[in-house]
């Protein structure tokens, strides 16, 4: 299939050079960050967790929230999704590659990487988060290229294929759940410490994920002559609304009961988060940003009129991609590491090089999921044309 | 042809699957009946405890210059690098404040000695370390005979989990080439050199141990540091912990950490 991929027009050859460009700009970066070592990042020993595991984290959320159209397809028999079931397997496959690389970028010995698998220790979340992930990448993959290829000769896809695309369900879930247990399972960081943090996690999963994929239909139907659905788009648009909310109803909770309870290990995070704290507040203007950009979100698709407009919920999607990406790719990482166990302050901002090679690695993505779509979509062409 | 062709990538694949999961397996895998084929020597001399422990007098260290020996004498003895920057900064010991030594500890109107007193703070080498539970290629763990958390900087991938799951900040990342923070005359040779990119830590100076010495920071002390194994009701921590009142960093956490304070 991957022939469908090789015929394009010009603006998609200058797209894919564009893109390869900035993927080469950016492994140059990272190869002088392997030579001197990840000092070249904003990281240091109070927050040794940064850009990189932050992007990683809200990627594992976009790849989990493929399952939100392959749930109501397989499992409720939904019909309305079958023609974007498959936008949703590749876009978790193109997010899954960026977060295995955010890993590899983030690691100090990547030539040790392997390690995880030779002497594998099950009572670390990371050798778990590592096996589910990669499962998550393989399932996707393999079920996404299988049910498309079976489109493409006209003909159901194999039988086998049924059990593991249930198994998805679940593993979507994990995968998510899995990397919050990284943060959530860590005594002395009050901020990640709580039992809400998964739950967290996927609703905001859910409702980014989604808005992402709202985007890609409408710039699908823009751009090439097969049609995603009004119906499938409204039906996302509800998804987003509802995970939206119950995202920001979430974190009103944690806000509840760091300050009802008013423990100083379980305030002072958010504290630095929104008021800044003891004169640090590096990062109060984009929470602030987040929080508006999620309430804008909550607004434009809870409101059946806004919702409707294909317009509003555009904006409504790109403001929730926004306020979830601050929220978890600033927010959530940062928040955890100030102020550090001995209650000292260092705050942390990507450096240059760091912003460079996160560049890249998405850079990476898009490359993917162009390739994959553009074919997914030449069938698509092919047999609904 | 073609289809042969295919079932012969297809029976390769399910070939590498297999074969990843084999280490997999083997760690579920009851272990062998007769322990591993190797068998450690312990030298004549060295020192060996259940569980080595220290209790720190800071009565008797009142000032940042009664300090100052001790740390130099560690990261001396472990070639432990100085960088100027904050960020790339290491350490294994150093001196804090009582609040940021014991957040969550601290009391008003305290006696004015005991909060402006510098506070040592080191891995406390957990009887319940969360750092062990969170490496995922066991290149920290437990020493089984004497309780030492250690680290193996030539096995850690530098994931930086244990340092994220430390609640005392402890351990430090080498964010470039340790070298660069060394003089290279003063380096000691018989202390393993690390690269970029692995966490250390301190390691309750294991390798003095094993030839009979005591940590090196006990040593420069003069006694204000005791060390000793915490199971023996002998031991010299074990009378220092019989004879005053000591506090612990963090003891809700569950950590059951083994360096105790007397204040």
């Amino acid at each position: 299939m991957l022939d469908l991929a090789l015929k394009g027009n010009k603006s998609y050859w200058t797209w894919l050079a564009g893109l390869t460009a900035v993927i080469g700009t950016a492994f140059i970066f990272y190869l002088w960050q392997l030579q001197f070592g990840l000092g070249i990042t904003g990281m240091s020993r109070d927050v040794s967790w940064g850009f990189y595991i932050a992007n990683f984290t809200y990627l594992v959320g976009v790849a989990a929230g493929g399952v939100m159209v392959v749930l109501p397809y397989y499992l409720h028999d939904y019909k309305a999704y079958g023609k974007v079931t498959i936008l949703g397997e590749f876009l978790a496959v193109a997010a899954l590659i960026m977060c295995l690389l955010f890993i590899v970028v983030d690691l100090g010995q990547p030539s040790r990487a392997m390690n995880v698998l030779l002497y594998p220790t099950p009572n670390s979340v990371l050798f778990w988060d590592a096996m589910v992930l990669n499962g998550y990448l393989l399932i996707n993959l393999v079920v996404g290229w299988n049910v498309l290829e079976a489109e493409r000769n006209g003909v159901h896809y194999q039988k086998w294929l049924k059990p593991i695309i249930y198994l998805s369900i679940p593993f979507a879930v994990s995968i998510h759940t899995v990397t919050a247990f990284l943060y959530s399972g860590l005594p002395g960081r009050g901020f990640w410490m709580t039992a809400i943090l998964a739950p967290r996690f996927l609703s905001s999963a859910f409702a980014a994920g989604p808005s992402l994929l709202i985007l890609l239909c409408l710039f699908i139907r823009n751009t090439t002559k097969f049609d995603p659905g009004k119906e499938q788009i409204q039906s996302l648009g509800k998804t987003v609304a509802y995970a939206i909310c119950i995202n920001v109803f979430f974190f009103l909770c944690e806000v509840f009961v760091a300050f009802y309870s008013n423990i100083p290990e379980h305030m002072d995070h958010i504290k630095y988060l929104f008021v800044g704290f003891h004169g640090h507040n590096a990062l109060v203007p984009w929470m602030w940003t987040s929080m508006g950009l999620m309430a804008l979100g909550i607004i434009l698709t809870v409101n059946p009129s806004t919702r409707k407009n294909e317009t509003t919920l555009a904006v409504a999607c790109a403001a929730i991609i926004g306020g979830t990406w601050i929220d978890k790719g600033l927010g959530m990482i940062s928040g955890g590491f100030v102020p550090n166990p001995l209650h000292e302050v260092t705050e942390y901002a990507p450096s240059g090089p760091e912003i460079v090679i996160t560049v890249g690695i998405y850079a990476i993505g898009a490359l993917i999921l162009t390739v994959l779509y553009k074919m997914a979509i030449g069938v698509k062409e092919e047999t609904h044309g | 042809m073609e289809s042969s062709r295919r079932r012969f990538i297809k029976m390769a694949g399910i070939a590498a699957v297999g074969l990843s999961a084999h280490p997999a397996i083997k760690a579920v895998a009851a272990a062998p009946e007769h322990g591993p084929q190797y068998t450690l020597k312990t030298g004549d001399q060295a020192l060996q405890a259940k569980q080595w422990a220290m209790v720190i007098d800071t009565r008797r260290l009142k000032t940042d210059h009664d300090l100052e020996p001790l740390i130099e004498a560690c990261h001396k003895t472990h070639n432990v690098p100085h960088f100027t920057e904050k960020n790339h900064e290491i350490k294994w010991i150093w001196e804090t404040h009582f609040h940021n030594a014991f957040p969550g500890n601290t009391s008003n109107y305290m006696s004015e000695e005991v909060e402006h007193r510098p506070y040592l703070v080191l891995c406390n080498h957990c009887q319940n370390p969360p750092c062990v539970r969170a490496c995922p290629t066991k290149a920290t763990f437990k020493r089984d005979s004497d309780g030492v958390v250690m680290m193996d900087m030539h096995r850690c991938i530098g994931c930086r989990f244990c340092m994220a799951a430390c609640p005392y900040g402890s351990r430090s990342f080498n964010f470039k080439d340790p070298l660069l923070g060394l003089n290279e005359k003063e380096i000691n040779l018989t202390f393993p050199r690390r690269m970029k990119g692995v966490v250390e830590k301190c390691n309750f100076c294991v390798e003095r141990l094993a030839v009979g010495q005591r940590p090196a920071c006990v040593e420069a002390s003069g006694g204000a540091l005791l060390f000793g194994d915490l199971t023996d009701p002998d031991s010299e921590v074990r009378h220092a912990l019989r004879e005053n009142f000591t506090i612990r960093r963090k003891p809700s956490l569950g950590t059951e950490p083994c360096v105790y304070y007397i204040v």
